[in-house]
Formats: C-alpha cells, structure tokens, sequence
C-alpha cells in the first residue's frame, strides 16, 4: 500500500531536526542548506511548518521537466531526479508550487521519501512529520474541519 | 575535520582587522570546546587584572562540537569575557539558531579585541567576514535591531546582539540572539557595548559533519527518545513548571530571600502561564523539548507579546519582589529581553532595593516612588529606567551588590560575588549553598544543578539537610556540566541522559578516543582553568561564601524552618576532594595531572 508524507503543521514546534536528519541522509553533512525539507518558521505569529515535496500525482515538475529527468518510482511513488539525465534548467524548481525543490550542483535536488523510510519522520520529536498510508492522508484536514465544526456547535449550545 | 568548523574568526576592532585562525585540535580535545576553549583562550590572551569595560578585555562566541548537529539541543552557544557584573570569569550560554548558523558559516569562534570608533557590527556571510557601521542600529532595542538587520541584509541571517541596556553599559546587560534567546548573565552584554560592537549577523551555507555518521545516528536518536520521555513536563509547562515544585519544597525564595514560600506562588506557575498567556511552545535548533514560550498578555496596562517568562524571571520579577501579577511580571521580562538585559539580575537587585526601602535606607525621593515589595508599577517602569540608566535606573544598573553596599547594607545583597542568587533558597538544598559559594561566575544555577540531587525526584535523590556527600556531589555536577556545556548541547538534557549519552556523542561525532574519564577530567580541567582565571584576577577564598541571611539566619518557616548553610562544614572537604590547598588554590600536583 503506498505511503505518503503528511504534515501536521499544529504540532510542528520549530526545531528543526527534521533538516538535520534529510541533511546527513542525503548530503553526508548536518547541513540545513542541503536539506529538502525546510520548516518556515513565523516567530512572531507562533506559526511553524515543514515546506517539502508533496509528491504531487500530476506533478508539474514531472510535467515541465524537457528531458524526462524526473520520474515516478514504482514502490514508493516519490518522484525522483535521473541525475544523468537532468539538464540544471531549474524548470522543476520554477513550477513547483511548494518551492520544494532546490538546486545545487548543476542539478535539480528533491525529496526521495529515503527509498520508503523518510529520515525526517524518524526524526521529527512532535509527529509533526509522519508517513502513512495514503488512505488516512486526508484524516487530518477532515478532522480539523470536523473539530471547528465540534467547537461551534458547542458554543451554540452553550449560549 | 569532524565535528568543528575548524576556523576561528579573530575581529580586532580597534585597528578594523580581520583574521581567521585554524582551531587547534589537541586543544580542542582537551577543552572540548564552546565554554571549555573559549575560556583557554581567554586565560591565555588577556591579563585577568584587566578592567571588563576596557579595550584590552576580549569577548569570546564559541560554539561546541556538537552544536549543529542532530545532538539533541545541540544549538548552544557561549559568550565568553571577564564579567562586567563579576569581574570574574564569565560563560553565557545561549540556544536559538545563531550557534548553528555561525558553524555552518565555517566557524567554531569569534574573538572580539579591542574598540571599536563608532558603533559596528560584524557581518559574516560563509567566507565573506565584514565590519559595517551600525550607527543607524544604535539605540534599537533588541527586536527592532534584528529587524532592520534583517530588512537590510535578508531573512536568514541570524543575529546576536545588544539593545540599549549594554549599550549603556547596564552591568548585567544581555547579549540577545534570534530575538528572545538570551547569553543572560554576568554583564556579558556591557562588555559587548563596551567595545561599541551592536552586533553580529551570520548566515551560512555549509554543514558539520561527524566522524562516525552511523553510530552518531544511533547515538543521537536514543538520547531523542530518552529526551522526550523525560521532558513531558518542561515541555507542557515550560520550565516555570518548578515553582510549584520548588515553593512546596519551601525554598522558593521571597521578597529578597526574607523566606522561602510565596503566597501568591499558584499565580505566577508555570501552570498559569500555560492557561492564561502561552500561545505555543517554541523550540530552539535541534531541541525535542521545546520548553520556549511564545506568550502573549493581551489587554490591561502590561498588555504586550514576545517569549517567557521562564523559571528564574516569572520568580525574580515575581516571588523576589513580592508581585504575584503575572500580567506584570510578563511585561517586565519582555522589557528585560528587548533592552537586552538580564531579568534574574535585574528582578533580584529591585528586590534588593524594596528591603532597603522598607528597612529605610533608600528613601522614597531617591527611589522616585514608593518601592515597596509588591508594587507591581514601580517595578514595570524600573525595568525600562535601568535599561536606558534614567533616574534611579542608573543606580540600579549596577546591580545589587553595589546598590546595597551604596546603600549602607551591604549583607542585604542576596548572591556571590557580586552576582544574584537564582531561583532556589540554599537552606532549603545546602549542596546547592556549597555549589553557589564556589561557582566560578558567581551565584549560579547552571554552574551545577545540585537541585536535580536535593530537590527532585529521582533515583540519585539526596537529603537537601545534610552536609554529607555533598562537596563530592557538587564536584561531580559542576565538572560534568562544564564538558557538557563546552560540548554544544543544553544543559536541560540532564533531566533524561547523563555522561554516557554524552560521551557517546562526542565520541561518535568528534572521532575523538575519549573515555568517561577523560571526558570528565576535561570539565574538571575547565573547572580549574576557570579559577586560575578568578584567582588571577583578585578572587579568593574569601569570595566563596555566602550572605550572613542564607549562613547565619534560619528561614522562618515552611519545609527548611530553622534551617541555615552550613557552608564552614563544606568548604574545607570541597577544596579538599578538588585537590586544592586550605586557601582554595589548584595545587601544582593538581594542576600537573591536568595539563594545566
């Protein structure tokens, strides 16, 4: 069953260990720069959360690619850059409507969900980061929408 | 190299001059690092005589071998100087993003010489490392300084500076960084302003790298998990958690130290901050505990917003002055950390203040107001006077030990050597009393969290009474807390791992073949170079005591009634099990096993 990323952003607290973990997975390095995942954090409006790659299914980086360099893994859906293929015109990085991917190198660089074991999500203390069967990705917008609703419903009948 | 960036940034600012230096790894492995190297170079380069405002002082930012890493809370960094509180040896430690930033920048230091003409800041950029005037930012507080750096230069430079209280040379100014992280104590900041250094923006594109990235993976995920096992409470209630706690156990103390059980304690707990101002945890780089507050007091005369108050400032601008308006409180520690100063001081010293007033030493005319404990206004409007030295601010920018000798009673300064006691009475924890008379940066509770042993529940759990034990139990917390310290990671991992995590993560990172002694030996080195430093500088036994209130009075009633220090009883076993001789001095022999 295939898996997907999901973030939380009400439990993401900031820290940034999730940038560490992709960092050394992928770059050998702790190293926030290389990392394709990257928390926005808004101090002063207490709102944080973790920017990646979403693994679109009509991914317009896919789309806009002009050499074929980002393909569709079979196992764990991620799209993922064929470096010999890739010709660093950055299209991908440009259509990307998440700014998910990056570019170092020569070439496009993004998340390849580890091969089906995420480091971000093993390293992520509050579960803001969690990868789940794709069946329950959407569990948490329902049950945001689903607690508004619980609350307002409350407040009428307490009034 | 693994671990550190391997480059140390030398800023004279005197003749505008800027070298970088390679770090030296044989050093590096004796001193670990951040506090530890910080403070060899310290030792070595200045005369510790030297006035803390003049040119000749240096100011050291150091970071650790494990800050940057995935380590655990590993983003901290040190201030290192001679303490313009003190004028001892001086380590603040700090969390936030401007550690890791400066490492991944390549640099493991910065050492700030001399003075500069006209106020400047130090801009580095990866390679580029650049002094710029700030003569726009002078006069900014802390937050509007970051953001004019931040409009200026662009949203992910981190940035450490001071605000008006060091510019003004307040002797128990701050240095600030990412806004509402703190190097707090010691006067770190007035040093800072003293060398007209507003402050320092660093932004790099690099990344740490560790000796053994499977082991160190391994390493660092059991000491997360041990981490958010332990941390349940510090990350609900942040750390004000313990006045609850430390109230019930009777030493919280009260209106300058005058008991140890404050009435209005409920109020002013970690639990009321958490129902009554908290929006959202806020963690530091790295930290799985998250225990910042992002807090916000939205109506009333002490409306405002920002992060806190922790522990020891809801009790200093609370229990220590008698106030149990959260509302105010709040709004004093947020003045504290946009003028860049340290709200533990600052509390303590108008609590000083209020006794005298009360006891009738300071007058109501000099004063400007009736400065009586409790009075929640006089202290809201003291915090920006002594921020900008206006008024009676002036006075009290100069801290408590000089306020109450000025003031014609100086056995009503509550701390050591001219630093402010925290947030724990020692007749209630003697082991802490022990711990407090022999910091080497004055009174101090990261020095050697000796509470966690006397106060806390937990396996290791000491009677807080008794003398027994306890100079040996001290030794033991104050050495492995400075290898920690000068490692990189926070000191409130101690609640869950101990030495062996953190030998296992030095290990792993650094490549180095320490083993659980020689590490520990390394804090212990770093122990006695810091007292070298003080005992150069003037310090002697005789600064390793207590106020007569804490030696001499029994707290009056609560858990630890009728209860002193007995601090005579301790001392001597101290200096003893240090190695030291009867008048507290590093013996040759001692000094000879460690290197020194």
């Amino acid at each position: 069953m295939a898996r997907v990323l999901i973030i939380d952003p009400a439990k993401c607290n900031s820290c940034r260990l999730c940038e560490l973990a992709c960092s050394q997975g992928h770059a050998n390095a702790y190293r926030p720069s290389r990392s394709h995942v990257r928390v926005a954090i808004y101090p002063e409006d207490a709102v944080y959360f973790p920017v990646v790659c979403m693994q679109c299914d009509d991914a317009p980086c896919v789309a806009v690619c002009p050499s074929a360099a980002l393909v569709r893994h079979s196992r764990t859906s991620a799209v993922l850059v064929v470096e010999e293929r890739c010709v660093g015109c950055r299209m991908c990085a440009l259509a990307c409507p998440f700014g998910a991917i990056s570019y170092w190198g020569g070439k496009a660089r993004k998340c390849d969900l580890c091969d089906g074991e995420p480091e971000c999500v093993r390293f992520c203390p509050p579960h803001a980061l969690r990868f789940e069967s794709e069946e329950r990705s959407t569990d948490l917008a329902r049950m945001v929408f689903a607690n508004r609703l619980r609350d307002a419903l409350k407040e009428v009948s307490t009034s | 190299m693994n671990a550190y960036a391997g480059r140390t940034v030398r800023v004279d600012l005197s003749r505008g001059r800027i070298t970088k230096e390679t770090i030296d790894l044989r050093l590096a492995k004796a001193f670990v690092g951040g506090r530890g190297l910080g403070t060899k170079i310290l030792y070595d380069e200045i005369n510790p005589k030297v006035d803390p405002l003049a040119s000749a002082n240096k100011l050291i930012f150091a970071a650790g071998p494990l800050t940057g890493t995935s380590a655990p809370s590993g983003c901290r960094w040190m201030a290192i100087t001679k303490g313009a509180l003190t004028g001892a040896v001086a380590s603040s430690n700090a969390g936030g993003d401007f550690g890791p930033e400066l490492k991944y920048a390549g640099y493991d230091m910065i050492i700030v010489e001399g003075v500069a003409k006209h106020p400047t800041m130090l801009v580095i950029d990866d390679d580029s490392v650049e002094l710029c005037s700030a003569q726009k930012l002078w006069g900014e507080n802390v937050h509007a300084t970051e953001d004019l750096l931040h409009e200026q230069l662009g949203g992910n430079f981190k940035c450490a500076s001071i605000g008006p209280a060091g510019e003004r040379l307040v002797r128990f100014a701050s240095i600030m960084n990412d806004k509402n992280r703190a190097a707090g104590r010691s006067g770190v900041g007035a040093v800072m302003g003293s060398k007209k250094l507003k402050a320092i923006a660093v932004r790099g594109s690099g990344g740490v790298t560790v000796a053994d990235p499977k082991r160190f993976r391994a390493v660092c995920l059991d000491a997360l998990g041990k981490l958010q096992a332990g941390t349940v409470g510090l990350s609900r209630y942040g750390t004000a958690s313990l006045v609850n706690v430390i109230n019930a156990r009777g030493v919280l103390p009260t209106r300058n130290f005058q008991s140890g059980q404050f009435e209005g304690a409920e109020t002013i707990s970690g639990e009321a901050i958490a129902e009554r101002i908290l929006i959202r945890n806020r963690a530091c780089f790295g930290c799985p505990i998250a225990c910042g507050r992002v807090t916000a007091v939205k109506n009333g005369k002490y409306a405002g917003s920002g992060e806190g108050p922790e522990y020891e400032s809801i009790w200093a601008l609370g229990a220590d002055v008698g106030i149990d308006d959260l509302a105010a409180a709040t709004k004093a520690n947020y003045i504290c950390n946009e003028l860049g100063m340290d709200p533990i001081t600052a509390g303590a010293t108008v609590a000083c203040a209020m006794e005298l007033y009360e006891k009738g030493a300071i007058t109501e005319k000099q004063a400007g107001c009736k400065l009586s404990f409790g009075n929640a206004d006089a202290l809201v409007d003291l915090m920006t006077k002594i921020g900008y030295r206006r008024g009676f601010g002036n006075v009290l920018a100069e801290g408590a030990a000089r306020v109450a000798r000025k003031f014609g009673k100086p056995e009503l300064f509550m701390g050591v050597k001219k630093q402010e006691f925290p947030a724990y009475d020692a007749r209630g924890a003697v082991g802490m009393g022990l711990q407090y008379a022999t910091s080497n940066r004055g009174a101090c509770h990261v020095r050697g969290y000796m509470v966690a042993r006397e106060l806390l529940d937990g396996e290791q759990k000491m009677n807080p009474f008794t003398t027994r034990g306890k100079a040996a139990a001290t030794i033991a917390v104050q050495d492995l807390t400075a290898a920690l310290d000068s490692s990189g990671i926070c000191l409130f991992t101690t609640f869950a791992i101990g030495a062996p995590e953190l030998l296992a993560m030095l290990t792993a990172a650094t490549g180095f073949d320490y083993d659980l002694d020689e590490m520990l030996r390394a804090g212990e080195r770093i122990w006695n170079l810091e007292r070298l430093f003080n005992q150069r500088a003037g310090l002697s036994r005789k600064d390793d005591t207590l106020p007569k209130r804490l030696l001499a009075e029994p707290m009056p009633a609560g858990p630890a009634k009728g209860k002193t220090v007995p601090l005579g009883k301790m001392l001597p076993e101290y200096y003893r099990l240090r190695g030291w001789d009867a008048e507290g001095r590093p013996t040759r022999t001692k000094l000879a096993s460690l290197g020194l």
